[in-house]
């Protein structure tokens, strides 16, 4: 990444071409002023849809409101809630561990699958796998979750596969059971994300320079030393990619939740997203939600900051 | 067998069991939308007399004609100016380099990780405030100001790379500061407005939240907003609703083959930039 680079003012035109040289400095400190025009409507639509609404977010977070009757200041009593009701701290907790799924899997099997499509897949093969790992990233997550919330429904092809294995004893609706809900979005999540991640780290093996890996094999090195010593260091940043945009998903997942389970049965895969939705519009527990979004931005930051760090340590110079 | 071609054949049937695994959700939708409306079938059973006519019934009850044209009504509201503003905002910081263009910059930064239901709850409320509540306005105003992170640090990262001498050339030949935008720039930054552009729509076409949130008429929203409802209403008859489901998702699929290479491409760089 050069691109995060400062800039620093560039020298414009050479000082010995006099006075044709001053008046192009000074149409340049012009153009600054003028540059100013340029970013405005950009800034004007993201603070009045993105800055405007964090602050308000924050300031609903401190007073207790129905949406309707005027609100009551409550300091921050609604944070206190966030972090000691049983429901709002299972929603955060469900929110860590979806990044098993929305992450872990993701990343380590695409490690794997793109190894493979660089290493042994005929092209054909590769890139048809190719295609069809990606096909998840373009459809909406509503289509997403319908199509699974069949897929493993109690007459789903999950179950149909498992009974015709003889194992009819371990069949359930898999999206309705305390145990398994929770995992199941999971796995939608990972399905979503695998092909994603896949393309990414493809993308950084193949800038890998060849030599590297001759000068491995002379050396002796096996396929899982090599895998270690060269592949997965020079991904670093790919996989840092990977990992920020899949931690972003699992913490704010809401699409697939909202259609497959709704956060049921009971509370066993409410998110923090979708209980913003219900405190909100539902319950009417404005100040409540909007502490629990100023927490959610929060996680996130405190997640993806370190996570960018790094893995970009480094790379700038 | 040598173990190259042992591994090679491990290897195949790994992606191959992949590929089924990613296939098999389309396949199971695609053999239940042909049974009987409102049956309830097995989830991969190709039934004996494929009832073809439950696309005609879903797109009828879902209205689909109506969000179909609401979908693009919305997209022409927002890409076109996301892209523009984002373009222009992108040249000013990246290109003019102008002063406090660094500050601006970070300021766009912050709302890149933003997860929209940070913000859900005041939005519903401005958007009342401003009477666009059940409108398309609802969600193509916020929309525009929520993709300016993205776009913004998107075409900066283009201008950057930019030779200045490009400019410095325009202005000795008198060019204003528009006209350089406009002539000699946004002709050359072609690639990047196009990347721009099928992100956009496609995130656009998907979004969910502000749809449900914002309007409550499903032929006002995005083809998954209204996705939504037509689950709310029809979610006990299976093969209708997945027959509505690929009705909805075949257009982003047909986008998708049609534009495959700036697809991949355009997904690929805009996260590895992010």
């Amino acid at each position: 990444m050069t691109d995060t680079a400062t800039s620093g003012p560039r020298s414009v035109g050479a000082p010995s071409r006099t006075s044709a040289s001053r008046t192009l400095l000074a149409r340049v400190r012009d153009v600054r002023l003028q540059g100013w025009l340029f970013v405005l409507p950009a800034l004007v639509a993201y603070g009045l849809f993105v800055l405007w609404p964090i602050v308000k977010t924050f300031k609903y977070s401190l007073y207790s409101w129905d949406g309707v009757a005027p609100a009551q200041w409550v300091g921050l009593d609604n944070y206190k809630t966030v972090f000691t009701d049983h429901d709002l701290v299972g929603a955060l907790e469900h929110a860590f561990k979806l990044i098993i799924y929305f992450s872990g899997i993701p990343v380590v099997l695409g490690l794997i699958v793109a190894s493979i499509m660089r290493r042994v897949a005929t092209p054909r093969l590769g890139s048809a796998a190719r295609t069809v790992l990606f096909l998840p990233q373009v459809v909406p997550l509503v289509a997403a979750g319908i199509a699974w919330s069949w897929v493993l429904s109690t007459t789903g092809v999950v179950n149909q596969a498992l009974s015709a294995l003889g194992l009819g004893g371990v069949t359930r609706a898999w999206l309705g059971d305390f145990g398994t809900a929770l995992p199941a979005v999971g796995l939608i999540g990972a399905w979503v994300l695998l092909g994603l991640c896949t393309v990414l780290l493809l993308a950084g093996m193949s800038k890998i320079d060849p030599q590297l890996y001759e000068a491995a094999q002379l050396d002796g090195a096996g396929p899982v030393r090599e895998f270690f010593s060269i592949t997965l260091p020079s991904l670093r940043h790919e996989i840092g990619v990977c990992v920020t945009v899949t931690v972003i998903a699992a913490l704010s997942a809401f699409d697939i939740v909202y259609i497959s389970t709704r956060g049921g049965p009971g509370d066993a895969s409410m998110v923090p997203g979708l209980l913003i939705y219900q405190l909100a519009f539902f319950n009417r527990e404005v100040g409540l939600a909007s502490a629990l979004a100023v927490v959610l931005m929060l996680l996130v930051l405190a997640c993806v900051l370190p996570i960018q760090w790094l893995t970009r340590r480094g790379d700038e110079s | 067998m040598s173990a190259t071609r042992r591994n090679a054949w491990t290897g195949a049937a790994l992606l191959a069991v992949l590929m089924v695994a990613t296939l098999l959700p389309f396949a199971s939708l695609f053999t239940t939308s042909l049974h009987e409306s409102g049956t309830y079938p097995r989830g991969l059973d190709w039934p004996s007399h494929p009832h073809w006519h439950n696309f005609v019934e879903a797109f009828h009850v879902a209205n689909m004609g109506a969000i179909f044209k609401s979908s693009v009504l919305i997209v022409i509201g927002v890409v076109p100016v996301t892209v523009l503003i984002a373009t222009m905002a992108g040249f000013a910081i990246g290109g003019l380099r102008i002063r406090g263009g660094q500050l601006v910059f970070l300021l766009f930064l912050l709302g890149l990780t933003l997860p929209f239901e940070g913000v859900i709850v005041p939005l519903y409320y401005e958007v009342r405030g401003m009477g666009l509540l059940n409108t398309r306005w609802a969600i193509i105003l916020p929309l525009i100001g929520l993709f300016m992170p993205f776009g913004v640090f998107w075409m900066r990262a283009h201008f950057l790379n930019m030779p200045n001498e490009l400019s410095e050339a325009a202005r000795v030949d008198g060019a204003s500061t528009w006209q350089l935008f406009w002539s000699v720039h946004v002709p050359l930054a072609r690639p990047a407005v196009v990347s721009l552009g099928i992100l956009t729509t496609v995130w656009t076409w998907n979004q969910f939240l502000l749809a449900i949130v914002l309007v409550d008429d499903p032929t006002k929203r995005t083809m998954a907003g209204a996705l939504g409802a037509f689950q709310g209403q029809w979610g006990t008859n299976i093969p209708l609703l997945s027959a509505g489901s690929l009705l909805i998702l075949t257009p982003m699929i047909v986008v998708f083959f049609v534009f495959q290479r700036h697809f991949v491409a355009a997904l690929l760089q805009g996260s590895l930039k992010g």
